[in-house]
């Protein structure tokens, strides 16, 4: 295994390249669920943030930030088209009929303002076991299927026909 | 508590290790040994130790329970003095003063200023008090996982410090790669082709 803050800093373009195909998934409708197998009807929507990093090629970042839940993502789409990549990215995740909140950045996959289904606070010090255990429960869920979908992208982009596929297809969604 | 609020913000971690003796035991002793002292320390400017989630000031582990479920939960406390650079700078203008009309000079040395800072910053760090901040720490044993409920880069190093000291298990940050090494089920070719992975450009 490499170095950690070595591996870190070399491998963060996977995280980034991970939220750019996130987007691409959700923008054409693709359907997450039968692509990673799920048990539970897993449905991803964009949330109200969306960042994007280029490189400028002489050590300096452009980065667009696009905040508001009515914000057009246009701005987004063009960075696209000069080169830039999702580096973070807030999402709405519906698994079954738990809805997820939250943000995740490409390069840490650092989870930010988490907002797993709401459940009931007002309970006592004796059912504070149970809902430690629920809303682990729910955390667990939320990641797995973050997990499961890196994964999947991993699969995809080391096979022999990511090229003429999905690279393909994704630069079609984006030029287009 | 954190972990029953409803908003979260939290870093993951893969846990390397394996305890002599009971796990239970090896936990309950870790977070014992490493708890955070409840006498706070005048002149430490951090201290960071374990205190049950329920009970975030008195660090009780025999009083409150780590255990829910099948999950250790427990909370890190850093204690961190913090002193404003205008209090500072503020001292520091009345101790010069103090100096130069005890000494009759005009003016006092660099030495004398850098004397000075200390024993001001020496007095106010006895003084001021610690300001506490709690992460919840939620570690799925048997799944080797680990959540720490904070993204704050200090934070998170000084868990990962302070964990290895407590419990000898090995935390690693879980990102990109160490997704891909830890907990992939990927082939060792697979494996080398996504770690000759160079970055995709999408333009035109």
């Amino acid at each position: 295994m490499l170095d950690i803050a070595t591996a870190y800093n070399k491998y963060s373009f996977l995280g980034n390249e991970f939220l750019t195909w996130l987007w691409y998934l959700i923008e054409t409708d693709q359907d997450i669920t039968s692509l990673i197998n799920a048990k539970d009807p897993i449905r991803l929507d964009i949330g109200n943030s969306l960042v994007l990093e280029n490189n400028l090629g002489d050590k300096s970042k452009e980065r667009i930030t696009i905040k508001g839940d009515q914000a057009g993502l246009e701005e987004g789409t063009t960075a696209l088209k000069k080169g830039a990549w999702v580096t973070d990215i807030n999402l709405l995740c519906t698994i079954g009929e738990d809805e997820f909140k939250f943000s995740i950045k490409g390069e840490s996959f650092n989870l930010t303002g988490l907002k797993p289904p709401a459940m009931d606070t007002s309970a006592s010090t004796d059912e504070i076991e149970g809902m430690v255990i629920e809303k682990t429960y729910l955390i667990l869920k939320i990641v797995e299927v973050i997990d499961t979908l890196f994964l999947k992208y991993m699969d995809k982009r080391s096979s022999d026909d990511w090229k003429t596929k999905e690279f393909q297809a994704i630069k079609t969604w984006i030029h287009s | 508590m954190s972990l029953i609020s409803s908003t979260h913000s939290l870093s993951r971690y893969t846990i390397e290790g394996q305890f002599d003796g009971s796990t239970m035991e090896g936990v309950r002793e870790g977070l014992i040994q490493n708890a955070i002292p409840k006498i706070e320390s005048e002149y430490d400017e951090i201290i960071a130790g374990w205190t049950p989630i329920e009970s975030p000031y008195n660090p009780d582990f025999e009083g409150f329970s780590f255990l829910f479920g099948t999950y250790f939960v427990f909370s890190l406390r850093i204690d961190k003095k913090s002193i404003p650079a205008k209090l500072v700078h503020k001292q520091m203008a009345i101790e010069i003063e103090k100096k130069k009309k005890d000494t009759g000079r005009d003016m006092i040395s660099k030495n004398e200023k850098s004397e000075i800072k200390e024993m001001v910053m020496d007095i106010l760090m006895h003084k001021i008090p610690s300001i506490p901040n709690l992460y919840d720490v939620l570690w799925d044993y048997e799944n080797k996982q680990l959540f720490l409920f904070s993204t704050q880069k200090a934070a998170n190093e000084l868990f990962e410090t302070l964990f290895f000291k407590s419990f000898n298990h090995k935390p690693i940050r879980i990102f990109p790669y160490t997704l891909v090494e830890k907990l992939g089920r990927f082939s060792a070719d697979q494996k080398d082709r996504i770690l000759a992975l160079s970055p995709l450009t999408f333009k035109q």
